[in-house]
């Protein structure tokens, strides 16, 4: 039982870090708390839904079809709408991000109607069976892509030039302007990074639940929230941490605590580390300049 | 000339204020006295939000929390108890208020982003357990049958009735907050907004008057939720969602964040525009939702408000450089 939900907290945890990561990234480059991140997942994945009924779309292909759809609708937000208010008040642009998250998740309920669809998995149900213990083929492979992805972007980070320019611009954009960084590409760049991740994870997070509903992404953007302010708001190694951190409470609580009140344990931890370490595990702390 | 000016203004007031006072009583149409009331009771929410949000720069996005908990109480102790409206109405207001203080103890030390984000948090919980604690709210079934105020023996059931009740709460509360307004703490909470660290070298007391902040909006939503629970009869954990505090918020942002009047405007408009376009009412939270990133982009301080459009100095991340030397300075807070 234990080693159960050690593995179901680990899968769920791997999701939330990719999840965190795009929301970390977002938050270090433009100082945005994006709420319509887990939304545009969403949007990507219940294209893929559709997709899969009417264009009898191969199971696999939507995990390259949703990161691709989630990462150019991220871009397209980002260059339609938060791009004119980079220079605004910051409130300006946290409350467009409102707006775009409302809108999408209220489109998607016209779209698609406000049930849970059915979402089918790979590796229907096939497991390694361990004495007492199942884990499932799907859970396997959820840990390998999700660190694989997050290795990836470890390395891309810190070795390709946009990454390099993704970590000046987080630390001071004027800097990394004058520096010759492109900002702007950055900007996108991070936007498009950060939806393929969600999509990835959102694909993943319908196959373990069976389930896609226009509020999915709801909900994690929270969580990804309270685990990237566990981790060090900003912070890639903190959005990992966080995240996993976030997977295994919730399996654990979830178990042995109560699971009606699942989702309370993310703003637990938020309201917890938020009154003790605000800068979290991994981040700085910084201190305010006059 | 100001004198003239001045006397010009209170007449425009005082025929407006008969105007509220009276046309009513000439109208047989139930509907729109329905919607006055709905307005009246959203004024009270947006004030209330305008006031911790819009005023003090403290961004809530969990205020239908504080609706519903004041609904709740205020129908629980008129069911369960059969206290009298105006007893329940106060406790309502009370729980909230408490509630106010607690919310607003641990946000004190947030800013803007991570206070949205955490106030649409609890305001998830608060949901959950109106919705999950079925011994006390009865869950998603709601509760039914919620009795209307009496006066001395006399219901107050008809919405005429109702519609006077709420305009003189209204006016009460208006009346409070636009004296506040001009009042040093008015005047205080402006500066928290503006500039915390300079208000509190100013020697403002940035914690007590935030806290007050939140607890006073948040006993102005109770107030609303009890009006709301005995004018409906019934309530249910479905009317005090995200959705809902989006709709407040985007009241206070399209009056004006930081306006008094904005806040009132907004309400109306966005009672009222819903039932005005009855033809989208499917896509109403879409709409709302482009709405609220359309005013963000080409109107940012709505209809009434003044101060959410200076620009950042210097730091400009793309753009002319010469835009970006200008040091504006900042516009004076909202009426």
């Amino acid at each position: 039982m234990f080693l159960e939900q050690l593995v179901n907290g680990l899968a769920m945890g791997s999701i939330y870090a990719l999840i965190t990561l795009g929301f970390t990234m977002v938050y270090g480059v433009i100082r945005l708390v994006n709420f319509a991140h887990g939304d545009v997942y969403m949007f990507a994945v219940m294209a893929c839904v559709s997709l899969l009924a009417s264009a009898h779309l191969p199971l696999w292909m939507t995990l390259l079809l949703a990161p691709v759809i989630a990462g150019a609708l991220g871009v397209a937000l980002a260059w339609s709408t938060y791009r004119h208010l980079l220079n605004a008040p910051r409130i300006n642009m946290l409350l467009a991000a409102v707006g775009v998250a409302i809108a999408l998740e209220n489109l998607a309920i016209r779209l698609w109607g406000p049930q849970t669809q059915p979402f089918p998995s790979l590796w229907e149900g096939r497991a390694i069976v361990l004495g007492t213990t199942q884990i499932s083929y799907l859970q396997i492979f959820m840990l390998v892509l999700s660190y694989g992805i997050m290795l990836a972007l470890n390395l891309l980070v810190k070795k390709t030039k946009i990454g390099i320019a993704m970590r000046a611009s987080a630390e001071d954009m004027t800097t990394a302007r004058l520096m010759g960084a492109p900002v702007m590409q950055v900007v996108y760049a991070t936007f498009a990074i950060g939806g393929v991740m969600g999509g990835v994870a959102g694909i993943q997070f319908a196959m373990y639940y069976n389930a896609a509903y226009p509020m999915m992404g709801f909900v994690p953007t929270l969580k990804a929230f309270s685990a990237a302010v566990l981790g060090g708001i900003g912070s890639i190694p903190g959005a990992m941490l966080g995240g996993l951190v976030l997977g295994l409470a919730e399996a654990l609580g979830a178990a042995y605590i109560s699971s009606g009140y699942r989702d309370a344990i993310a703003f637990a931890i938020l309201i917890l580390i938020l009154l003790v370490r605000p800068s979290g595990v991994l981040g700085r702390s910084t201190v305010e300049k006059v | 000339m100001p004198v003239r000016a001045l006397s010009d203004r209170r007449v425009l007031a005082g025929a407006f204020g008969l105007l509220l006072v009276v046309a009513p009583l000439f109208s047989s149409n139930q509907y729109l006295i329905r919607l006055l009331v709905m307005s009246g009771i959203n004024i009270l929410l947006a004030m209330g939000l305008n006031l911790i949000s819009g005023v003090t720069g403290q961004l809530s996005m969990g205020h239908a929390a504080f609706y519903g908990m004041g609904a709740y109480t205020s129908a629980l102790l008129m069911l369960r108890l059969s206290v009298p409206f105006w007893f329940s109405a106060l406790a309502a207001a009370l729980v909230a208020g408490v509630f106010g203080v607690l919310l607003g103890i641990p946000t004190l030390r947030l800013r803007g982003d991570y206070l949205a984000i955490t106030t649409v948090g609890l305001g998830e919980i608060v949901h959950l357990i109106f919705l999950n604690w079925d011994s006390v709210t009865n869950g998603p079934l709601g509760l039914p049958g919620i009795p209307a105020p009496s006066l001395m023996r006399v219901q107050l059931g008809s919405n005429l009735a109702y519609y006077y009740l709420v305009l003189v709460v209204d006016v009460l509360v208006a009346g409070s907050l636009f004296r506040l307004a001009r009042s040093r703490v008015g005047r205080a909470l402006i500066a928290i907004r503006d500039d915390e660290l300079t208000a509190e070298t100013m020697g403002i007391d940035t914690t007590r008057l935030k806290v007050t902040a939140f607890a006073f909006s948040a006993v102005l939503a109770g107030v609303a939720g009890a009006l709301f629970a005995s004018y409906m009869s019934f309530i249910s954990p479905e009317n005090f969602t995200y959705s809902e505090s989006v709709t407040m918020l985007l009241m206070v942002v399209l009056g004006g964040m930081g306006s008094y009047w904005g806040a009132i405007a907004g309400a109306g408009i966005l009672t009222i525009a819903p039932e005005a376009l009855r033809v989208l009412s499917e896509w109403r939270m879409v709409v709302y939702g482009v709405a609220l990133v359309v005013l963000m982009i080409v109107r940012p301080q709505g209809l009434f408000g003044s101060g959410f459009t200076e620009k950042k100095p210097v730091k400009k991340i793309k753009g002319k450089a010469s835009e970006s030397a200008e040091l504006k300075a900042p516009v004076g807070g909202g009426d």
